[in-house]
């Protein structure tokens, strides 16, 4: 009586669905891969083959030429140290006052958490281009305008809400219990935070810190405001804009674009935590 | 209302080697309640699932009410179930959850709402239908569950530990509940358990499972009673059965433990100088401080007043055992006590293959 | 979350008279002195930039922005690509995230690959999609091949071509962020309530309409306020694929102060932009609250 025969429709129409959600997600890929493949073969190729048209799609006139020219020209070499000063400089500032207040706020309650908590969500819509203006004129009379100090500056203060909130998560996840342990085992509270805590959250706040770090060589605007002759790798490459070759500007996109995916790629186990849960 | 057939159901995870079903065949009449049993990780969810249509077999087929259901998908299946985590919609109101599947079946509403009345009736929820799930108990939120599994008139009724997450006097009420609401509503009924004593106090019949094997099939005092390998005896019962090594002498009329001799009794002809296992629950040792005849002596190792009985943990010729005895009964730790064994509550199991003895 | 800890002393709190101090204090007064220097103050000192000058309160920059011919197609510019990418923006990253969630092969790499652009300067994208769009860029280059007529995609007079250009680069470029937090949200949601929807006979859109999509609506609260706010200070992709020719308002901003030199009407520019993002997030939040007496806690 039990012969049944085994109707195999619904798992075709099931490895048919697979197969339609391996095919969309290739095509994505390739939509978000495209671009960049297009900029670094625009980058890497010669000038003069960047001149013909139609250009090829393949890489076959390979050249470090358009590349080399604009890390030659005036300015981009000091832009790019710029860049890692100003992102490095961000990085530390925010860190240091940026992972101790998310401590106490993972730790403590104190009066007024609830509307530091609201001003830190305020502050994250507040747009770069409303801080940047003032701060020129406020630079310029403590003398610190168009000096990579000035930019770090402006960089920390739109990088340390989102630093102290996910510093905060960070250290949530931390159990208390741990540090509790320590303190009954003989540590002092200082003790305790270095050696048990702080390596354990250590991994969520280097994420972070890559965090701030993009976020900062990132910033085009208020590095742009700032500056005159200390810029910033993008700011140095938005002011170029309007009077250089395509050439430059492709090369310029291609520099711009490569750290990028290195950050990602260190990154990936923490994106959604970074960008996704903690940012609220 | 239906009945189910399962034959030769496989199923391997995807990057796994072990089978989590492996070949498991199981008939279901209509309207039976069977319990899956067995410790975790044995497949007893993995069948469940694929019963419900939330895993798919690599081979082998399913059937309800004669209609071959193996790859179709769950909401084709007309089956509801009642979830271990509940499940139960944590953005709409109870009266909303209990109605979901009516709703999804495009029900009118003033149907919805006799049937939803119904259950909120049945399940004491009356109170709460404008409620957030978030504003219940865990025992309520479980209710909830249940009764949005009743109301949708399903050809089976999957369960997947809906009660582990109660605590243990909960459990208790819960269970015999919904054991009469089960009972009246007469729908088969599939319940997944680790937990022993539910599986025999809910279950029509009982499947203990094992390594993605049905290790027996019975009703649930058969399973308790003459488990059909070592692993079912050791898995049911608390505690669990006690197994002794002991040998069947030449001529076949006695067994010995260690230095003791018992009565064997005719089962045992047919294994005449062999080794094997003895399998008997603590219940069917009687306990004495006074040797009678037939009686082995023990030592005492461990005494546990449980309130109506005593448990003993005793040492018989270096091997452990469980016994219970009567709550009047008064021993300490190093004393020698004696133990009769029936022979019809003694089971016997083969030493290799561990599987039940059966007469030849 | 938080569990109230004693007060625990500190190294700082060591000295005898300032015992007192919770420890708080010491950990959270930097950042709050700092917020306070760079940025409330500068908030406070932009409003005055915009309307006052030697003689006191003035409305002659705020007039000048207004009257200036770019000023209008900037907010229209503005306005038109948010109202447009927003709603596109949401429907593939929630497609995206639900591709994710099915698990197929390579999921991993997939969703690395899509998380690029999230380190991405809207500078660099406009860059990139300029090698593409350009007269002879890559895209005119696959026509040509293709037997094909090329066309000025970023020519002054083809705005709608101009205007889609900026928006497939932003779409690119911004969708990550959106998808990351959806992803976020749907690993908040457990399995097991979209399993319940199926068994009791939910369709595929069924489930998405009645568990999913309501399941991730905090998220994709979070996720529209962020975004908004981001969207209205696009300028660099737009900078760089069509210089001056598709104004938006912070690329004005940017004009005034840097090309114009005059601070003050850049500094009412961005006033703008700020009175609009705040008002988008008291508008989302409101309606967040709203929803939410409703929902889950």
């Amino acid at each position: 009586m039990t012969e049944t025969t085994v109707d195999t429709a619904p798992l075709k129409r099931q490895k048919r669905n697979r197969v339609l959600l391996q095919l969309s997600c290739i095509a994505i890929s390739l939509f978000m891969l495209i671009p960049i493949y297009l900029i670094s073969l625009a980058a890497l190729s010669t000038r003069e083959s960047l001149n013909r048209f139609p250009l090829s799609l393949l890489p076959t006139s390979f050249s470090f030429e358009t590349l080399a020219a604009f890390l030659g020209s005036t300015g981009v070499f000091g832009a790019l140290g710029n860049s890692l000063i100003v992102g490095v400089g961000t990085l530390l500032l925010s860190a240091v006052i940026g992972v101790p207040a998310g401590y106490a706020l993972a730790r403590f309650a104190f009066p007024g958490k609830e509307p530091y908590q609201l001003f830190l969500l305020f502050t994250r819509a507040l747009p770069i281009v409303v801080l940047s203006v003032p701060l020129a004129r406020l630079f310029l009379t403590v003398d610190i305008y168009d000096t990579t100090y000035g930019v770090i500056l402006l960089h920390t203060a739109l990088a340390l809400p989102t630093t102290i909130l996910i510093s905060a998560s960070v250290f949530l996840g931390v159990p208390q219990d741990v540090e509790e342990a320590a303190r009954v085992f003989g540590c002092s509270p200082l003790g305790a935070f270095m050696r048990v805590v702080m390596p354990m959250a250590l991994p969520g706040i280097a994420a972070a810190s890559i965090f701030t770090f993009v976020m900062s060589w990132n910033e085009v605007l208020g590095a742009s405001i700032l500056t005159l002759d200390h810029r910033t790798l993008p700011a140095q490459v938005l002011t170029s804009l309007a009077d250089s070759p395509l050439a430059y500007r492709f090369a310029g996109g291609f520099a711009l674009v490569i750290p990028s995916i290195i950050f990602i790629a260190l990154m990936r186990r923490y994106l959604t935590n970074m960008w996704g849960s903690t940012i609220r | 209302m239906a009945d189910i057939s399962i034959s030769n159901l496989v199923k391997t995870y995807p990057g796994g080697t072990e089978r989590a079903t492996d070949d498991v065949s199981l008939e279901i009449a209509d309207g039976d309640f069977t319990v899956l049993l067995g410790p975790s990780g044995c497949g007893k969810t993995t069948l469940l699932r694929m019963l419900a249509g939330l895993e798919l077999p690599d081979s082998g087929s399913i059937s309800i009410g004669g209609r071959d259901v193996t790859y179709l998908p769950p909401n084709k299946r007309n089956i509801s179930m009642v979830f271990q985590s509940y499940a139960v919609f944590p953005h709409r109101s109870v009266r909303y959850n209990i109605g979901f599947g009516l709703q999804m079946a495009k029900m009118p509403k003033s149907d919805i709402e006799k049937k939803v009345q119904w259950a909120a009736e049945l399940l004491q929820l009356g109170p709460y239908l404008d409620r957030l799930p978030a504003q219940l108990s865990g025992g309520q939120r479980q209710r909830v569950a249940v009764a949005r599994a009743i109301v949708v008139d399903a050809d089976v009724l999957l369960m997947d530990e809906p009660l582990s997450n109660l605590d243990a006097l909960l459990r208790l009420n819960f269970r015999s509940e919904l054991k009469k609401i089960v009972q009246d509503l007469g729908t088969t009924t599939v319940y997944v358990t680790h937990d022993q004593s539910e599986a025999l106090s809910l279950g029509d019949q009982v499947a203990v499972m094992r390594k993605g094997r049905i290790a027996q099939l019975g009703g649930p005092l058969d399973v308790y009673d003459a488990p059909s390998d070592r692993f079912v005896g050791g898995f049911i019962g608390s505690p669990p059965m006690n197994f002794i090594d002991a040998a069947v002498t030449a001529d076949g009329d006695t067994l010995v433990v260690g230095d003791q001799k018992l009565m064997a009794p005719s089962l045992l002809r047919s294994f005449k100088a062999s080794d094997i296992v003895l399998g008997v629950r603590a219940e069917n040792v009687a306990v004495g401080t006074q040797r009678s005849s037939g009686d082995i002596a023990a030592t005492v190792l461990v005494v546990e007043p449980m309130g109506s009985t005593v448990l003993l943990t005793v040492d018989v010729e270096g091997q452990t055992l469980k016994v219970q005895a009567p709550p009047t009964f008064r021993t300490a730790p190093h004393q020698t006590i004696w133990l009769s064994f029936s022979p019809n509550t003694m089971r016997f199991y083969d030493r290799e293959t561990s599987m039940a003895l059966e007469a030849k | 979350m938080t569990v109230q800890a004693p007060a625990a002393p500190t190294k700082a709190t060591v000295r005898a008279p300032r015992r007192r101090v919770p420890a708080a204090v010491w950990l959270i007064g930097p950042s709050v002195i700092f917020m306070i220097l760079l940025l409330g103050w500068p908030v406070v000192e932009g409003v005055l930039q915009a309307f006052q000058d030697e003689n006191g309160f003035t409305l002659d920059f705020v007039t000048r922005m207004v009257q200036d011919p770019y000023f209008w197609p900037a907010v229209r510019n503005t306005l038109l690509l948010i109202v447009v990418m927003i709603p596109i923006q949401f429907a593939f990253a929630i497609g995206m995230a639900l591709l994710l969630r099915a698990n197929p092969r390579l999921h991993k790499v997939h969703f690395f690959v899509w998380a690029i652009p999230l380190a991405l300067s809207d500078l660099a994208a406009g860059l990139v999609w300029l090698s593409i769009f350009n007269d002879r860029g890559y895209l005119n280059s696959v026509l040509a091949w293709l037997g094909l007529e090329g066309s000025s995609w970023l020519a002054y007079d083809n705005q709608t071509t101009m205007f889609i250009c900026v928006l497939i680069a932003e779409l690119w470029r911004a969708t990550s962020l959106v998808l990351v937090i959806v992803v976020a949200g749907l690993q908040g949601i457990p399995k097991d309530y979209d399993e319940a929807a199926q068994v009791f006979g939910a369709t595929f859109w069924q489930r998405l309409r009645h568990v999913t999509l309501p399941l991730l609506k905090p998220s994709l609260q979070v996720a529209l306020i962020l975004r908004t706010i981001l969207a209205f200070q696009t300028f660099a992709v737009a900078q760089a694929l069509t210089g001056q020719n598709f104004p938006l308002v912070v690329g004005e901003t940017y004009r005034w102060y840097t090309g114009l030199q005059n601070p003050n009407v850049a500094a009412a520019l961005a006033l703008v932009i700020l009175v609009v993002s705040m008002l988008t997030s008291i508008f989302y939040l409101r309606a967040l609250r709203e929803k939410n007496q409703g929902g889950t806690r």
